[in-house]
Protein backbone atom coordinates (compact mmCIF):
# COMPACT_ATOMS: atom_id res chain seq x y z
CA UNK A 1 0.00 0.00 0.00
CA UNK A 2 1.31 3.77 -0.95
CA UNK A 3 2.27 5.53 2.20
CA UNK A 4 0.03 8.54 2.83
CA UNK A 5 0.89 11.26 5.17
CA UNK A 6 -2.29 11.25 8.11
CA UNK A 7 -3.31 15.10 7.11
CA UNK A 8 -4.39 13.85 3.71
CA UNK A 9 -6.55 10.91 4.68
CA UNK A 10 -10.42 11.68 4.07
CA UNK A 11 -12.25 12.61 6.60
CA UNK A 12 -14.21 9.79 8.14
CA UNK A 13 -17.91 10.11 9.62
CA UNK A 14 -18.41 9.77 13.16
CA UNK A 15 -18.81 5.90 13.79
CA UNK A 16 -17.02 4.70 11.39
CA UNK A 17 -13.59 3.46 11.15
CA UNK A 18 -11.03 5.06 7.92
CA UNK A 19 -11.13 2.45 5.25
CA UNK A 20 -7.71 1.13 5.99
CA UNK A 21 -8.42 0.51 9.66
CA UNK A 22 -11.52 -1.23 8.36
CA UNK A 23 -9.61 -3.13 5.60
CA UNK A 24 -7.06 -4.21 8.84
CA UNK A 25 -10.04 -5.34 10.69
CA UNK A 26 -11.72 -7.21 8.40
CA UNK A 27 -9.17 -8.75 6.32
CA UNK A 28 -6.07 -10.85 6.32
CA UNK A 29 -3.38 -9.35 4.24
CA UNK A 30 -1.45 -12.21 1.87
CA UNK A 31 1.79 -10.66 1.18
CA UNK A 32 4.59 -11.99 -0.75
CA UNK A 33 6.70 -12.85 2.48
CA UNK A 34 4.36 -13.53 5.00
CA UNK A 35 0.76 -12.79 6.18
CA UNK A 36 -0.34 -9.67 8.07
CA UNK A 37 -3.31 -8.71 10.13
CA UNK A 38 -3.93 -11.84 10.91
CA UNK A 39 -5.40 -11.56 14.74
CA UNK A 40 -8.86 -10.79 15.16
CA UNK A 41 -9.42 -7.41 16.83
CA UNK A 42 -11.75 -8.66 19.88
CA UNK A 43 -11.75 -6.15 22.96
CA UNK A 44 -14.75 -4.60 22.92
CA UNK A 45 -13.24 -0.90 23.35
CA UNK A 46 -10.53 -1.31 20.92
CA UNK A 47 -11.85 1.54 18.60
CA UNK A 48 -13.46 4.05 21.25
CA UNK A 49 -10.79 6.29 20.53
CA UNK A 50 -12.64 6.69 17.42
CA UNK A 51 -16.21 6.17 18.26
CA UNK A 52 -16.56 3.15 17.12
CA UNK A 53 -17.96 0.09 19.61
CA UNK A 54 -16.44 -3.40 18.82
CA UNK A 55 -18.70 -4.98 21.56
CA UNK A 56 -20.76 -7.90 20.98
CA UNK A 57 -24.42 -7.18 19.77
CA UNK A 58 -26.56 -10.07 19.52
CA UNK A 59 -28.96 -7.76 17.23
CA UNK A 60 -26.10 -7.14 15.01
CA UNK A 61 -25.00 -11.19 14.70
CA UNK A 62 -28.37 -11.96 13.71
CA UNK A 63 -28.43 -9.58 10.99
CA UNK A 64 -24.87 -10.43 9.93
CA UNK A 65 -24.88 -14.15 10.26
CA UNK A 66 -25.56 -16.45 6.79
CA UNK A 67 -25.24 -19.78 6.25
CA UNK A 68 -24.65 -21.11 2.41
CA UNK A 69 -25.12 -24.57 1.42
CA UNK A 70 -22.93 -25.39 -1.46
CA UNK A 71 -22.73 -28.81 -1.68
CA UNK A 72 -24.62 -31.41 0.55
CA UNK A 73 -24.50 -35.26 0.19
CA UNK A 74 -24.91 -38.36 1.85
CA UNK A 75 -21.12 -38.01 3.58
CA UNK A 76 -20.11 -34.82 2.70
CA UNK A 77 -21.44 -31.42 2.97
CA UNK A 78 -19.43 -27.64 2.21
CA UNK A 79 -21.28 -25.00 3.60
CA UNK A 80 -19.83 -21.07 4.03
CA UNK A 81 -20.93 -20.11 7.79
CA UNK A 82 -20.75 -15.77 6.66
CA UNK A 83 -20.45 -13.54 10.09
CA UNK A 84 -18.51 -15.57 12.92
CA UNK A 85 -15.58 -15.35 15.19
CA UNK A 86 -13.04 -17.50 14.10
CA UNK A 87 -13.32 -18.80 17.49
CA UNK A 88 -16.93 -20.19 17.51
CA UNK A 89 -16.29 -22.05 14.16
CA UNK A 90 -13.24 -23.70 15.39
CA UNK A 91 -15.02 -24.79 18.68
CA UNK A 92 -17.65 -26.50 16.31
CA UNK A 93 -14.65 -27.84 13.99
CA UNK A 94 -13.40 -29.46 17.30
CA UNK A 95 -16.41 -30.69 18.16
CA UNK A 96 -17.43 -32.67 15.21
CA UNK A 97 -14.05 -34.05 15.33
CA UNK A 98 -13.69 -34.82 19.10
CA UNK A 99 -16.95 -34.57 21.48
CA UNK A 100 -19.58 -36.08 18.75
CA UNK A 101 -20.24 -39.67 20.17
CA UNK A 102 -20.45 -42.99 17.71
CA UNK A 103 -20.39 -46.45 17.78
CA UNK A 104 -17.24 -48.31 17.09
CA UNK A 105 -16.11 -51.72 18.34
CA UNK A 106 -14.41 -51.70 21.49
CA UNK A 107 -13.94 -55.46 22.37
CA UNK A 108 -13.42 -58.36 20.77
CA UNK A 109 -13.60 -61.71 21.92
CA UNK A 110 -11.31 -64.18 19.34
CA UNK A 111 -11.96 -67.81 19.78
CA UNK A 112 -9.72 -68.95 17.15
CA UNK A 113 -7.66 -66.66 14.46
CA UNK A 114 -5.59 -68.79 12.75
CA UNK A 115 -4.89 -65.82 9.88
CA UNK A 116 -1.76 -64.40 9.19
CA UNK A 117 -3.06 -61.12 11.27
CA UNK A 118 -2.48 -60.78 14.56
CA UNK A 119 -5.07 -60.94 17.56
CA UNK A 120 -4.52 -57.01 18.62
CA UNK A 121 -3.70 -55.83 15.18
CA UNK A 122 -6.93 -57.60 13.76
CA UNK A 123 -9.03 -55.85 16.65
CA UNK A 124 -7.62 -52.60 16.08
CA UNK A 125 -8.43 -52.71 12.19
CA UNK A 126 -12.20 -54.13 13.79
CA UNK A 127 -12.28 -50.81 16.13
CA UNK A 128 -12.04 -48.33 12.81
CA UNK A 129 -14.26 -49.74 11.15
CA UNK A 130 -17.43 -47.26 11.00
CA UNK A 131 -21.33 -48.83 12.23
CA UNK A 132 -24.10 -47.60 10.91
CA UNK A 133 -26.32 -47.35 14.60
CA UNK A 134 -27.70 -43.90 15.41
CA UNK A 135 -25.64 -42.96 18.78
CA UNK A 136 -28.27 -40.87 20.04
CA UNK A 137 -30.21 -44.53 20.56
CA UNK A 138 -27.51 -45.75 23.05
CA UNK A 139 -26.33 -44.98 26.42
CA UNK A 140 -22.36 -44.56 27.39
CA UNK A 141 -21.60 -47.78 29.08
CA UNK A 142 -19.27 -47.24 31.82
CA UNK A 143 -16.86 -49.49 33.65
CA UNK A 144 -19.37 -51.21 35.97
CA UNK A 145 -22.34 -51.41 33.70
CA UNK A 146 -23.44 -54.69 32.57
CA UNK A 147 -23.35 -54.91 28.65
CA UNK A 148 -26.95 -54.26 28.18
CA UNK A 149 -29.18 -54.09 24.62
CA UNK A 150 -29.08 -49.92 25.32
CA UNK A 151 -24.76 -49.80 25.86
CA UNK A 152 -23.47 -52.94 23.75
CA UNK A 153 -24.24 -54.10 19.91
CA UNK A 154 -22.61 -57.47 18.89
CA UNK A 155 -21.18 -58.40 15.88
CA UNK A 156 -20.53 -62.01 15.14
CA UNK A 157 -17.27 -63.27 12.72
CA UNK A 158 -16.74 -66.39 11.91
CA UNK A 159 -15.15 -67.83 8.48
CA UNK A 160 -13.06 -70.05 7.89
CA UNK A 161 -10.63 -70.97 4.07
CA UNK A 162 -11.19 -74.37 3.35
CA UNK A 163 -8.84 -76.89 2.11
CA UNK A 164 -7.79 -77.06 -1.19
CA UNK A 165 -10.40 -74.15 -1.79
CA UNK A 166 -9.40 -70.30 -3.34
CA UNK A 167 -8.07 -68.00 -0.78
CA UNK A 168 -10.30 -65.91 0.79
CA UNK A 169 -10.80 -61.90 1.17
CA UNK A 170 -12.67 -61.72 4.56
CA UNK A 171 -14.71 -58.40 3.71
CA UNK A 172 -16.60 -55.53 7.27
CA UNK A 173 -20.04 -57.23 5.59
CA UNK A 174 -19.60 -60.73 7.27
CA UNK A 175 -19.67 -58.71 10.31
CA UNK A 176 -22.92 -60.28 11.69
CA UNK A 177 -25.21 -58.16 13.90
CA UNK A 178 -26.39 -60.10 17.04
CA UNK A 179 -29.19 -58.43 18.27
CA UNK A 180 -29.85 -60.89 20.71
CA UNK A 181 -26.61 -60.41 22.50
CA UNK A 182 -23.15 -62.45 23.00
CA UNK A 183 -23.50 -66.23 22.33
CA UNK A 184 -20.67 -67.29 23.45
CA UNK A 185 -21.21 -68.68 26.91
CA UNK A 186 -19.21 -67.85 30.29
CA UNK A 187 -17.26 -70.14 31.21
CA UNK A 188 -18.14 -70.19 35.06
CA UNK A 189 -21.76 -70.94 34.04
CA UNK A 190 -21.11 -73.96 32.07
CA UNK A 191 -20.88 -76.06 35.14
CA UNK A 192 -24.40 -75.14 35.95
CA UNK A 193 -27.17 -76.51 33.62
CA UNK A 194 -29.46 -73.82 33.69
CA UNK A 195 -32.07 -73.16 30.78
CA UNK A 196 -30.03 -70.19 29.20
CA UNK A 197 -25.96 -70.09 29.74
CA UNK A 198 -24.85 -66.76 30.75
CA UNK A 199 -22.82 -65.15 28.19
CA UNK A 200 -20.54 -62.22 27.96
CA UNK A 201 -23.86 -59.59 27.68
CA UNK A 202 -27.24 -59.48 29.55
CA UNK A 203 -29.91 -58.59 27.37
CA UNK A 204 -33.31 -58.39 28.27
CA UNK A 205 -35.02 -58.14 24.75
CA UNK A 206 -33.80 -58.54 21.57
CA UNK A 207 -32.26 -55.04 19.95
CA UNK A 208 -34.69 -55.57 16.79
CA UNK A 209 -37.48 -54.89 19.04
CA UNK A 210 -36.41 -51.52 20.18
CA UNK A 211 -36.58 -48.27 17.66
CA UNK A 212 -36.28 -49.38 13.99
CA UNK A 213 -33.74 -51.19 14.05
CA UNK A 214 -35.95 -54.08 12.54
CA UNK A 215 -35.88 -52.01 9.25
CA UNK A 216 -32.69 -51.09 9.61
CA UNK A 217 -30.87 -53.47 10.74
CA UNK A 218 -27.41 -52.60 12.27
CA UNK A 219 -24.03 -53.13 10.58
CA UNK A 220 -20.96 -51.47 9.52
CA UNK A 221 -21.17 -48.52 6.87
CA UNK A 222 -19.55 -49.69 4.42
CA UNK A 223 -19.45 -53.45 2.61
CA UNK A 224 -16.20 -53.74 1.18
CA UNK A 225 -13.81 -52.67 3.94
CA UNK A 226 -10.92 -55.56 3.88
CA UNK A 227 -10.17 -56.85 7.57
CA UNK A 228 -7.87 -60.07 6.62
CA UNK A 229 -6.95 -62.34 3.87
CA UNK A 230 -7.36 -66.43 4.60
CA UNK A 231 -5.11 -69.00 3.01
CA UNK A 232 -6.49 -72.64 3.25
CA UNK A 233 -6.80 -74.13 6.37
CA UNK A 234 -7.14 -70.89 8.08
CA UNK A 235 -9.52 -69.64 10.14
CA UNK A 236 -11.41 -66.60 12.09
CA UNK A 237 -13.82 -66.87 15.04
CA UNK A 238 -14.75 -63.97 17.06
CA UNK A 239 -16.71 -61.66 18.56
CA UNK A 240 -16.68 -58.07 18.53
CA UNK A 241 -18.18 -55.67 21.13
CA UNK A 242 -19.28 -51.96 20.28
CA UNK A 243 -19.57 -49.45 22.48
CA UNK A 244 -20.29 -45.38 22.90
CA UNK A 245 -17.46 -43.48 23.37
CA UNK A 246 -16.05 -39.94 21.49
CA UNK A 247 -13.25 -39.10 19.44
CA UNK A 248 -11.59 -37.58 22.41
CA UNK A 249 -10.95 -40.61 23.84
CA UNK A 250 -10.11 -42.89 20.61
CA UNK A 251 -10.40 -41.58 16.85
CA UNK A 252 -12.37 -44.80 15.93
CA UNK A 253 -14.92 -43.06 17.74
CA UNK A 254 -15.00 -39.97 15.49
CA UNK A 255 -17.92 -39.21 13.61
CA UNK A 256 -15.81 -37.25 10.79
CA UNK A 257 -13.57 -38.48 8.68
CA UNK A 258 -12.51 -34.91 9.11
CA UNK A 259 -14.19 -31.68 9.06
CA UNK A 260 -11.87 -28.28 8.20
CA UNK A 261 -12.61 -24.82 7.29
CA UNK A 262 -10.79 -21.79 5.02
CA UNK A 263 -11.32 -18.52 5.51
CA UNK A 264 -12.62 -16.91 1.50
CA UNK A 265 -9.87 -15.78 -0.63
CA UNK A 266 -10.13 -12.81 -1.95
CA UNK A 267 -8.12 -11.65 -5.21
CA UNK A 268 -8.59 -7.75 -5.76
CA UNK A 269 -6.76 -6.05 -8.67
CA UNK A 270 -5.77 -2.42 -7.18
CA UNK A 271 -5.03 -1.37 -11.38
CA UNK A 272 -5.79 -2.07 -14.61
CA UNK A 273 -3.95 -5.09 -16.14
CA UNK A 274 -4.22 -4.53 -19.57
CA UNK A 275 -3.48 -6.49 -23.16
CA UNK A 276 -0.41 -8.50 -23.31
CA UNK A 277 0.06 -8.24 -19.33
CA UNK A 278 -3.18 -9.47 -18.76
CA UNK A 279 -2.65 -12.56 -20.48
CA UNK A 280 0.45 -12.99 -18.73
CA UNK A 281 -1.51 -12.56 -15.69
CA UNK A 282 -3.98 -15.23 -16.84
CA UNK A 283 -1.29 -17.61 -17.45
CA UNK A 284 0.66 -17.06 -14.34
CA UNK A 285 -2.28 -18.89 -11.90
CA UNK A 286 -2.44 -22.41 -11.88
CA UNK A 287 -5.67 -22.40 -10.94
CA UNK A 288 -7.16 -19.96 -13.56
CA UNK A 289 -8.87 -17.17 -11.08
CA UNK A 290 -7.82 -14.84 -13.33
CA UNK A 291 -9.61 -14.17 -16.46
CA UNK A 292 -9.82 -12.15 -19.74
CA UNK A 293 -12.50 -9.09 -20.62
CA UNK A 294 -12.67 -7.80 -23.84
CA UNK A 295 -13.64 -4.43 -23.58
CA UNK A 296 -14.25 -2.98 -27.20
CA UNK A 297 -11.58 -1.76 -29.95
CA UNK A 298 -9.77 -4.60 -29.74
CA UNK A 299 -8.24 -3.91 -25.85
CA UNK A 300 -8.37 -6.86 -23.06
CA UNK A 301 -7.96 -6.40 -19.65
CA UNK A 302 -7.82 -9.08 -16.76
CA UNK A 303 -10.72 -9.68 -14.30
CA UNK A 304 -11.12 -11.72 -11.15
CA UNK A 305 -13.65 -14.10 -12.34
CA UNK A 306 -13.02 -17.25 -9.47
CA UNK A 307 -11.91 -15.97 -6.49
CA UNK A 308 -13.22 -18.74 -4.61
CA UNK A 309 -10.39 -21.25 -6.15
CA UNK A 310 -7.20 -19.32 -4.88
CA UNK A 311 -5.06 -21.62 -3.36
CA UNK A 312 -2.86 -18.62 -2.10
CA UNK A 313 -0.16 -20.02 -3.91
CA UNK A 314 0.99 -16.59 -4.29
CA UNK A 315 2.08 -17.56 -7.84
CA UNK A 316 1.22 -14.21 -8.71
CA UNK A 317 3.03 -11.83 -6.69
CA UNK A 318 6.11 -14.11 -6.63
CA UNK A 319 7.81 -11.75 -9.78
CA UNK A 320 7.83 -7.89 -9.34
CA UNK A 321 6.36 -7.92 -12.24
CA UNK A 322 2.55 -8.20 -10.56
CA UNK A 323 2.95 -7.04 -7.29
CA UNK A 324 1.54 -3.60 -7.29
CA UNK A 325 -1.15 -4.97 -9.27
CA UNK A 326 -2.92 -7.63 -7.57
CA UNK A 327 -3.98 -8.18 -3.55
CA UNK A 328 -4.53 -11.23 -2.05
CA UNK A 329 -6.51 -11.06 1.49
CA UNK A 330 -9.03 -13.70 2.89
CA UNK A 331 -12.42 -12.42 4.54
CA UNK A 332 -11.69 -12.89 8.69
CA UNK A 333 -15.61 -14.13 8.94
CA UNK A 334 -16.30 -16.48 6.17
CA UNK A 335 -16.01 -19.43 6.58
CA UNK A 336 -15.94 -22.19 3.86
CA UNK A 337 -16.81 -25.11 6.15
CA UNK A 338 -16.24 -28.92 5.16
CA UNK A 339 -17.53 -31.95 7.12
CA UNK A 340 -17.12 -35.92 6.04
CA UNK A 341 -18.89 -37.79 7.59
CA UNK A 342 -18.15 -41.82 7.80
CA UNK A 343 -21.63 -42.54 7.67
CA UNK A 344 -23.11 -43.06 10.95
CA UNK A 345 -25.05 -40.01 10.54
CA UNK A 346 -25.31 -37.40 7.51
CA UNK A 347 -23.27 -34.45 7.94
CA UNK A 348 -25.98 -31.67 8.25
CA UNK A 349 -26.96 -33.75 11.45
CA UNK A 350 -23.57 -33.99 12.81
CA UNK A 351 -23.44 -29.97 12.60
CA UNK A 352 -26.43 -29.34 14.54
CA UNK A 353 -25.52 -32.16 17.30
CA UNK A 354 -22.10 -30.21 17.70
CA UNK A 355 -24.02 -26.77 17.81
CA UNK A 356 -26.10 -28.74 20.33
CA UNK A 357 -23.19 -29.49 22.48
CA UNK A 358 -21.67 -26.47 22.82
CA UNK A 359 -25.10 -24.95 23.50
CA UNK A 360 -25.00 -27.87 26.80
CA UNK A 361 -21.49 -26.69 27.82
CA UNK A 362 -22.82 -22.90 28.02
CA UNK A 363 -25.96 -24.31 30.15
CA UNK A 364 -24.16 -26.23 32.38
CA UNK A 365 -21.13 -23.14 33.53
CA UNK A 366 -24.70 -21.15 33.77
CA UNK A 367 -26.00 -23.68 36.01
CA UNK A 368 -22.93 -23.90 38.06
CA UNK A 369 -22.79 -20.25 38.97
CA UNK A 370 -25.90 -19.53 40.01
CA UNK B 1 -14.99 -23.62 40.89
CA UNK B 2 -14.38 -19.72 41.66
CA UNK B 3 -11.26 -18.67 42.93
CA UNK B 4 -12.06 -15.09 44.10
CA UNK B 5 -10.44 -12.93 46.62
CA UNK B 6 -12.28 -10.68 48.50
CA UNK B 7 -12.68 -8.21 45.87
CA UNK B 8 -15.64 -9.76 43.31
CA UNK B 9 -14.72 -8.10 40.23
CA UNK B 10 -11.67 -10.42 39.47
CA UNK B 11 -12.08 -13.98 39.81
CA UNK B 12 -10.63 -17.15 38.34
CA UNK B 13 -12.78 -20.08 36.85
CA UNK B 14 -11.88 -23.63 36.74
CA UNK B 15 -13.68 -25.92 34.70
CA UNK B 16 -12.78 -29.47 34.29
CA UNK B 17 -13.49 -31.46 31.30
CA UNK B 18 -13.07 -28.69 29.65
CA UNK B 19 -10.28 -27.66 26.68
CA UNK B 20 -10.05 -24.81 24.05
CA UNK B 21 -13.27 -25.20 22.97
CA UNK B 22 -15.50 -23.80 25.45
CA UNK B 23 -12.91 -21.25 26.95
CA UNK B 24 -11.55 -19.78 23.55
CA UNK B 25 -15.07 -19.15 22.75
CA UNK B 26 -16.00 -17.83 26.58
CA UNK B 27 -12.71 -15.91 25.97
CA UNK B 28 -14.34 -14.51 22.61
CA UNK B 29 -17.65 -13.30 23.88
CA UNK B 30 -16.05 -12.10 27.55
CA UNK B 31 -13.56 -9.73 25.91
CA UNK B 32 -16.82 -7.96 23.71
CA UNK B 33 -18.20 -7.14 27.04
CA UNK B 34 -17.50 -3.58 27.75
CA UNK B 35 -17.58 -4.48 31.65
CA UNK B 36 -14.89 -6.81 31.23
CA UNK B 37 -11.27 -5.37 31.52
CA UNK B 38 -9.20 -8.19 31.33
CA UNK B 39 -9.70 -11.56 30.44
CA UNK B 40 -7.81 -14.85 29.31
CA UNK B 41 -7.65 -18.50 29.75
CA UNK B 42 -4.71 -20.87 30.34
CA UNK B 43 -4.79 -24.80 30.60
CA UNK B 44 -2.19 -25.64 33.43
CA UNK B 45 -0.99 -28.79 32.00
CA UNK B 46 -2.07 -30.51 28.94
CA UNK B 47 -2.37 -33.64 30.83
CA UNK B 48 -4.99 -32.57 33.21
CA UNK B 49 -8.83 -31.72 31.77
CA UNK B 50 -8.79 -28.20 33.35
CA UNK B 51 -8.77 -24.65 31.93
CA UNK B 52 -8.55 -22.06 33.98
CA UNK B 53 -10.42 -18.66 32.83
CA UNK B 54 -9.56 -15.22 34.41
CA UNK B 55 -11.93 -12.51 34.34
CA UNK B 56 -11.26 -9.18 36.08
CA UNK B 57 -14.07 -6.63 35.23
CA UNK B 58 -14.79 -3.32 35.71
CA UNK B 59 -16.82 -3.46 39.35
CA UNK B 60 -19.45 -5.88 38.61
CA UNK B 61 -18.87 -9.03 40.27
CA UNK B 62 -16.73 -11.36 37.77
CA UNK B 63 -19.60 -14.56 37.71
CA UNK B 64 -22.29 -12.11 37.04
CA UNK B 65 -20.32 -11.47 33.93
CA UNK B 66 -19.07 -14.58 33.16
CA UNK B 67 -22.97 -15.99 32.99
CA UNK B 68 -24.09 -13.25 30.75
CA UNK B 69 -21.27 -14.22 28.26
CA UNK B 70 -22.57 -18.03 28.67
CA UNK B 71 -26.00 -16.58 27.45
CA UNK B 72 -24.60 -14.71 25.13
CA UNK B 73 -23.38 -17.74 23.61
CA UNK B 74 -26.09 -20.13 23.97
CA UNK B 75 -28.10 -17.08 21.73
CA UNK B 76 -25.25 -17.19 19.31
CA UNK B 77 -25.74 -21.28 18.95
CA UNK B 78 -29.28 -21.86 19.03
CA UNK B 79 -29.32 -19.19 16.23
CA UNK B 80 -26.55 -20.70 13.88
CA UNK B 81 -28.21 -24.19 14.61
CA UNK B 82 -31.82 -22.12 13.23
CA UNK B 83 -30.15 -20.55 10.08
CA UNK B 84 -28.37 -23.72 9.68
CA UNK B 85 -31.34 -25.69 9.20
CA UNK B 86 -33.16 -23.42 7.55
CA UNK B 87 -30.15 -23.08 4.96
CA UNK B 88 -30.06 -26.86 4.46
CA UNK B 89 -33.81 -27.55 4.16
CA UNK B 90 -33.70 -24.74 1.55
CA UNK B 91 -31.08 -26.47 0.00
CA UNK B 92 -33.11 -29.83 -0.20
CA UNK B 93 -35.89 -27.92 -1.44
CA UNK B 94 -33.59 -26.50 -4.44
CA UNK B 95 -32.36 -29.90 -5.19
CA UNK B 96 -35.79 -31.88 -5.28
CA UNK B 97 -37.42 -28.95 -7.00
CA UNK B 98 -34.10 -28.85 -10.07
CA UNK B 99 -34.46 -32.95 -9.84
CA UNK B 100 -38.30 -33.01 -10.75
CA UNK B 101 -37.67 -30.41 -13.66
CA UNK B 102 -34.56 -32.74 -15.21
CA UNK B 103 -37.27 -35.44 -15.32
CA UNK B 104 -40.08 -33.54 -16.88
S1 LIG C 1 -2.36 -16.76 -5.18
FE1 LIG C 1 -2.12 -18.44 -6.65
S2 LIG C 1 -4.19 -19.25 -6.86
FE2 LIG C 1 -4.41 -17.26 -5.93
S3 LIG C 1 -4.73 -15.84 -7.62
FE3 LIG C 1 -2.53 -15.85 -7.21
S4 LIG C 1 -1.69 -17.41 -8.56
FE4 LIG C 1 -3.90 -17.73 -8.49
Amino acid sequence: MEKVSVWDLPDVPEGQLPSHIQLQRTRVHCNPDAPTHTENVQYSGAYSSVGVDNSLQLEQFRKNFRVEVIRLGKEDMEFDMIGVDPSLANAFRRILIAELPTMAIEKVLIANNTSVVQDEVLSHRLGLIPINADPRLFDYKSENDDPKENNTIVFKLHVRCERGGPRLTVKSDQLKWLPNGSEFSLETSAAKSTAKPKTYTTFHTSQETLHDFSKKPIAPCHPDIILSKLGPGQEIELEAHAVKGMGKTHAKWSPVATAWYRMLPEVVLLQQVEDERAEKLVKTCPVNVFDIEDVGKGKKRAIVARPRGCTLCRECIREDEFKQDVALRRVKDHFIFTIESTGALPPEVLFTEAVKILEDKCERVITELS
Amino acid sequence: MEHGSADESASTFSFTDEDHTLANTLRFSLNQDPRVAFCGYSIPHPSEARVNIRVQTTGVPANEVLKDSCQDLLMICQHSRHTFSLAVQDFKNEQALKAMNVEE
